[in-house]
């Protein structure tokens, strides 16, 4: 009852934070510079004012702003996010079209660098605790890879194995030359998407890394596991039994509130690797002002990450009954 | 003990900590004297095309696809990096510990407003919506610096309402509430002083950030144009990393190093810090 109570909360909370977006791009709309309706008599080779204040009553900009965000709201329902002139086509077509590529290089960089962070995490915090080489290594890499800029990091890895060991292609999603199909074409899309999902990963390796550790060590510390040390259980099964399933909660909780990042860094390794995702979408709509295309990917993108947030909340609260009985972390 | 002798002694035990804040130093004098060292203009041709670095006394770092000179531009580029840096940092602490001072010595629902605000924009997808704040108006030093203060005061403004929610409490505080101190004399002269440790630190956690950001968006085309950056340097070298690698390696390394000295530097002061802390708490 009390989970259900939770979830409920939750997605409330989500629903009130979807408004919001729209709420804001709205206002940034309005914020674009160009009156809408000159635009729009431009593209229609007119300049005459009737015309153009027929255009503006038509499309709503003469009655007062509350009124026309309730019109704005319930066309973004409806999916119609507007129509870029540029590329001659509906916004939200133009959108669903590169959505299945960056939630695939976001749901691989995610998963290569949650399993390699917390597992070299998991190296540094065992090493930690007897003072080994490792550990200052493992944090060295970490320290080193959390200030590095994703774009830059795209550009050394495309430089090292693409150009001078020739192993991995640099840009892409597929060899357009060759149409392949079946096995093939899933191998020739692994090998454009490593390099992509590598990078993107580097950056949250460093935080899993440092998270998992020191989380770790903290569990190390308690209790519950020097009682199970003198009860004599095997180590193996104090650090599986004991202390991972304490020790990663935080980790968990922690990859949902970094989704908004991911998202971000995936913006700038899209544009360097040309991945045909909504990041490189963005990028091509910035040069030509494209306002309805860079707004809507906003829009989507950022109901995307609320959504996973909302994902990822609910799990943890699956992992930790603790959440439900309102015991949780603040 | 003079003050020299006692950051000597800090620096000691510090040693990372100290040779970030010198490098920093360093970089911000070289930066600023640039002018005078490198020549007026970042964007001069003052060579051959595509020379590469330690082929020339003159050219240390090489020179890009117009002849330009790599040493120049990044040093004209720590000029950009810093400057919005700097200035982000002081306007996102201005908004932050200004919304989170109030947010949590009130309490309340103006407080539960302003933190339901803060976790809006912190769950938000920063970068695009920097790009989208910069990209509508118009790219320059000043949009830049206010698309960073609006991605990064939320998190500010949650640690500085996290330090006033447990201040507001102590004994000092009431005393003056009770001596007849305003609200305003009381957060300022009373709690912020005691609460500034965790602001310094998540300052530099900002200006880390924020020397991140900047350099994504030059790198996306949305800086000052008139500004030379890094990451429009890197942007630059994209179309040449065959023939050049060391056009994308030395900004990037700037910027990794610059910003590997911010966050090495907070660490050291929060550590310092943190054990002169318990002297002062009451």
């Amino acid at each position: 009852m009390k989970g259900l109570w939770f979830l409920g909360n939750r997605l409330a909370q989500a629903l009130l934070t979807v408004l919001g977006v729209l709420v804001l791009s709205f206002l940034l709309v309005r914020l674009a510079p160009g009156d809408p309706a000159l635009l729009m008599a431009g593209e229609a080779g007119s300049d005459d004012p009737h015309y153009i204040e027929q255009l503006r009553v038509q499309m709503g900009l003469d009655r007062p702003l509350a009124s026309q965000l309730l019109t704005y709201v319930g066309k973004v329902i409806r999916l119609d996010l507007g129509y870029s002139y540029r590329n001659q086509s509906d916004v939200w077509i133009l959108i669903a079209e590169r959505l299945p590529a960056t939630l695939l290089l976001l749901g691989s960089a995610f998963l290569l660098s949650s399993l390699i962070g917390v597992g070299l995490g998991i190296l540094a915090a065992l090493s930690a605790r007897r003072r080994g080489w490792l550990d200052k290594l493992i944090s060295t890499l970490a320290t080193l890879l959390y200030a590095a800029p994703s774009f830059w990091l795209a550009l050394l890895l495309i430089i090292l194995f693409s150009l001078q060991l020739g192993w991995l292609p640099a840009f892409g999603m597929e060899t357009v030359a060759a149409s392949l199909s079946g096995w093939d074409r899933v191998v020739d899309l692994a090998r454009h998407l490593l390099l992509p999902a590598f990078t993107l990963a580097c950056l949250f390796l460093a935080l899993y890394i440092q998270l998992t550790r020191s989380s770790l060590l903290e569990v190390f510390r308690q209790e519950f596991v020097r009682t199970a040390q003198a009860k004599g259980l095997a180590p193996r099964r104090i650090l599986f039994a004991h202390v991972l399933r304490n020790g990663l909660l935080p980790v968990v909780t922690f990859a949902g509130l970094q989704l908004g990042q991911l998202a971000s860094a995936s913006l700038l390794v899209e544009v360097v690797f040309a991945w045909p995702g909504i990041g490189r979408l963005l990028y091509d709509a910035l040069s030509h002002r494209d306002y309805p295309l860079l707004l809507g990917v906003f829009l989507v993108i950022s109901v995307l990450v609320v959504l996973l947030n909302l994902l990822t909340d609910s799990l943890c609260q699956w992992l930790d009954p603790r959440i439900q009985a309102g015991g949780g972390q603040a | 003990m003079t003050p020299f002798k006692s950051a000597l002694r800090i620096a000691g035990r510090h040693p990372a900590a100290a040779i970030a804040a010198l490098f920093l130093l360093g970089l911000t004098l070289l930066a600023l004297l640039a002018p005078w060292l490198r020549g007026d203009s970042p964007w001069a041709m003052v060579a051959a095309p595509l020379l590469p670095p330690f082929s020339q006394w003159a050219h240390p770092l090489g020179t890009d696809m117009l002849g330009r000179d790599l040493f120049t531009g990044l040093l004209y580029g720590a000029r950009s990096s810093l400057l919005v840096g700097a200035l982000s940092t002081f306007l996102t602490l201005l908004i932050g510990v200004g919304v989170g001072a109030v947010a949590g010595y009130n309490g309340g629902w103006i407080d539960a407003l302003l933190m339901r605000i803060a976790e809006f924009f912190l769950i938000l997808p920063a970068l695009f919506l920097a790009v989208i704040l910069v990209s509508v108006l118009e790219p320059s030093t000043s949009s830049v610096v206010l698309a960073i203060t609006l991605v990064a005061w939320p998190s500010v403004a949650r640690l500085v309402r996290s330090e006033f929610l447990t201040l507001r409490q102590r004994e000092f505080v009431l005393a003056a509430r009770v001596s007849g101190q305003s609200a305003a004399q009381i957060i300022l002269r009373q709690i912020l002083p005691n609460a500034l440790t965790p602001v310094l630190v998540v300052a530099g956690f900002v200006m880390a950030t924020a020397i991140l950001t900047e350099a994504a968006l030059s790198f996306l085309g949305l800086g000052d144009p008139d500004g030379m950056s890094w990451g429009y340097m890197i942007n630059a070298s994209r179309n040449l990393l065959r023939d050049a690698w060391w056009m994308s390696l030395w900004p990037g390394l700037a910027i990794l190093l610059t910003v590997l000295a911010v966050n090495l530097l907070t660490e050291g002061l929060r550590s310092a810090l943190g054990r002169q802390g318990g002297r002062h708490a009451d």
